[in-house]
């Protein structure tokens, strides 16, 4: 059960505090579970990580498909891998180890990619990973998850290595805006009603969730009911939720926080138009490449902004 | 007279050969090419259980040059992994013996493979991923030469050493040619024995068309290699084993037609020698 407790201010911890915490956690309840890096443990949490652990902590050096490869192996060797890298090289980068050594070949390997979206912010257009989830759908029976906050990260991460094939989760180094507690839990898979509503239906993720809930109190205002779903796990889609939703509203805008080609939006695009036509729209970067910024820059550059997507959601409802 | 390993060298290769045939065409060069290194492996080397394909402290073969897996499936018939009338399925619709190796497919394959470079990777990590284990299990490699033009083989080559995968034994089927034509003339790879030398192996090259050479190898290198992974480049012959496929200049995939019924019955007359 989840716990939204949204009030439009950030997490105490910093998703990287998060991530290392629970990595250890995780290394020190179970022998199998093994993390690897590729030179970025000191920016992730979880360097010196190895001094207690050094049997389950192997820092690969920069080398980030001798990594997912690596990764692969140890799965067949029986161990449970985690392996991080920024989200511009755990997709791009490394697409055919992950698509061959560890998806196609049906090694269980928890690929994590940081920095997702606009949260390169400063490491710019070189770092900004705008087609993760695009190229991680595309890959059979791979599970493909954007972390909304440090809660969820901290929540879902352990269950992730009992998974089969290809899991990859993009995340946040930052402070996210809060929208869980700490005590909530999720199933990978099932989205999450954040708010109920009847004139449209906000189909959020990551970095966006936030804003969609921010975007669902100025619509309020204004007198639109919108509902807001935390599509946190992009794959596999929940199909059911979408369509409950796009029928009771008639109006359906996506958010996501990266290409809309092949991201979100198109996941949820594809379900209506083979199912339900239903008027929508997709807040997201329009296929552009990323830039370097402060993260409220870029969230103007690309619209990934709550007034961003109130102004699309009253176009689609004037569509319906 | 034959020793035991070069009488099932003799073997693997008039197997894959009426494999090849049923099919009509493969990857033929670089699956003879290995096939002395698969008889001493399979001969001698691995300690694995044919019947227990998924036993975990069986040693582990990453024929990461994935399209020999043919010469591969034609040993693992022989060691009785599967029966031997399954060969003639290489890559037939809905086959368990495709092109290259998959490990979800097939009995006693270690490893998917196919995207050249990857094998040596998920290699390491299966070795590492053993020692972290505690297990004394070994991890023996495949490369091919073309292959090692791969990226990733030296990132792996740069990894090995630095986690003392001395549990690991690594072969380079250094046959000399690629699809293209001679490694030499395309990307030269040489003298990749003292490349690996300088990453931190322990390297040895010896010829590699004799099996009992090939355990003699591995036995030095078990002995020797310290806490150092280790490389065995094999110097061999694409094709090896049947003239006319080494006289043919491009060999990498070949038609196979009626003229393999005459490369059979030559080895077969071999074995009675």
């Amino acid at each position: 059960m989840f716990k939204c407790i949204y009030n439009g201010e950030k997490e105490k911890t910093a998703g990287k505090n998060a991530f290392g915490a629970t990595i250890k956690k995780m290394v020190a309840a179970d022998p199998k579970v093994v993390y690897l890096d590729a030179d970025l443990m000191n920016s992730i949490g979880t360097f010196g990580l190895d001094k207690d652990y050094p049997d389950q902590i192997v820092e690969v050096g920069i080398q980030e498909a001798n990594m997912i490869g690596v990764a692969a192996g140890m799965s067949a060797a029986g161990m449970k891998p985690v392996a991080h890298t920024f989200g511009s090289f755990a997709g791009r980068r490394v697409f055919d180890q992950a698509f061959m050594s560890v998806a196609y070949a049906k090694n269980n390997v928890v690929i994590i990619g940081s920095d997702s979206g606009i949260n390169a912010a400063y490491n710019g257009g070189t770092h900004m990973p705008f087609e993760d989830i695009c190229l991680y759908r595309a890959v059979p029976e791979a599970t493909v998850i954007d972390a909304t906050d440090s809660a969820m990260l901290a929540s879902i991460l352990p269950g992730l290595v009992e998974r089969k094939g290809l899991n990859y989760v993009r995340i946040c180094r930052k402070n996210c805006v809060a929208v869980y507690s700490e005590d909530s839990t999720f199933e990978v898979g099932k989205a999450n009603v954040l708010r109920d509503g009847k004139d449209v239906v906000i189909i959020a993720a990551g970095y966006m969730v936030s804003e969609s809930l921010k975007a669902a109190e100025m619509l309020a205002k204004e007198g639109i009911d919108a509902a807001v779903i935390d599509m946190w796990t992009i794959k596999p889609l929940d199909e059911a939720v979408v369509l409950e939703y796009a029928k009771k509203c008639g109006a359906v805008v996506t958010a996501e926080n990266g290409n809309v080609v092949g991201g979100l939006g198109a996941a949820v695009a594809e379900v209506l138009g083979e199912k339900l036509p239903t008027p929508m729209s997709m807040v997201g970067v329009r296929d552009r490449f990323g830039q370097v910024g402060t993260v409220d820059f870029l969230a103007e550059q690309y619209g990934l902004t709550a007034e961003k997507v109130v102004e699309e959601v009253k176009k689609t409802i004037a569509r319906k | 007279m034959l020793t035991p390993l070069k009488k099932l060298a003799l073997q693997i290769r008039i197997a894959q050969l009426e494999e090849f045939k049923a099919r009509g065409f493969g990857h033929v060069g670089g699956a003879l090419s290995i096939t002395d290194c698969l008889a001493a492996l399979y001969g001698e080397i691995m300690n694995i259980d044919p019947k227990n394909p998924g036993w975990e402290d069986r040693d582990r073969l990453v024929m990461s040059k994935g399209h020999a897996g043919p010469a591969l499936y034609a040993t693992l018939a022989i060691k009785g992994y599967f029966p031997m009338e399954m060969l003639k399925t290489l890559n037939a619709n809905g086959t368990h013996l495709p092109s290259h190796c998959d490990k979800n497919l097939t009995p006693g394959i270690d490893m998917t493979t196919g995207s050249l470079g990857q094998g040596a990777s998920t290699a390491a990590g299966l070795a590492l991923g053993l020692k972290a284990q505690k297990k004394d299990a070994r991890v023996y490699l495949i490369l091919g030469d073309g292959e090692s033009q791969e990226g990733q083989v030296w990132e792996m080559a740069l990894f090995a050493p630095q986690h003392k995968l001395n549990n690991f034994i690594a072969f380079l089927d250094n046959n000399k040619r690629q699809l293209d034509g001679y490694t030499s003339d395309i990307c030269s790879i040489e003298p990749v024995d003292e490349k690996f030398k300088a990453f931190g192996w322990y390297t040895l090259r010896i010829d590699g068309s004799d099996p009992d050479k090939i355990v003699e190898a591995v036995n030095d290198a078990k002995a020797n290699q310290g806490d150092k992974p280790a490389m065995i480049i094999l110097d061999t012959v694409k094709g090896a084993g049947v003239k006319a496929i080494e006289d043919t200049k491009l060999n990498h995939h070949l038609n196979v037609g009626e003229e393999a019924l005459g490369y059979i019955a030559d080895l077969k007359a071999k074995l009675t020698e």
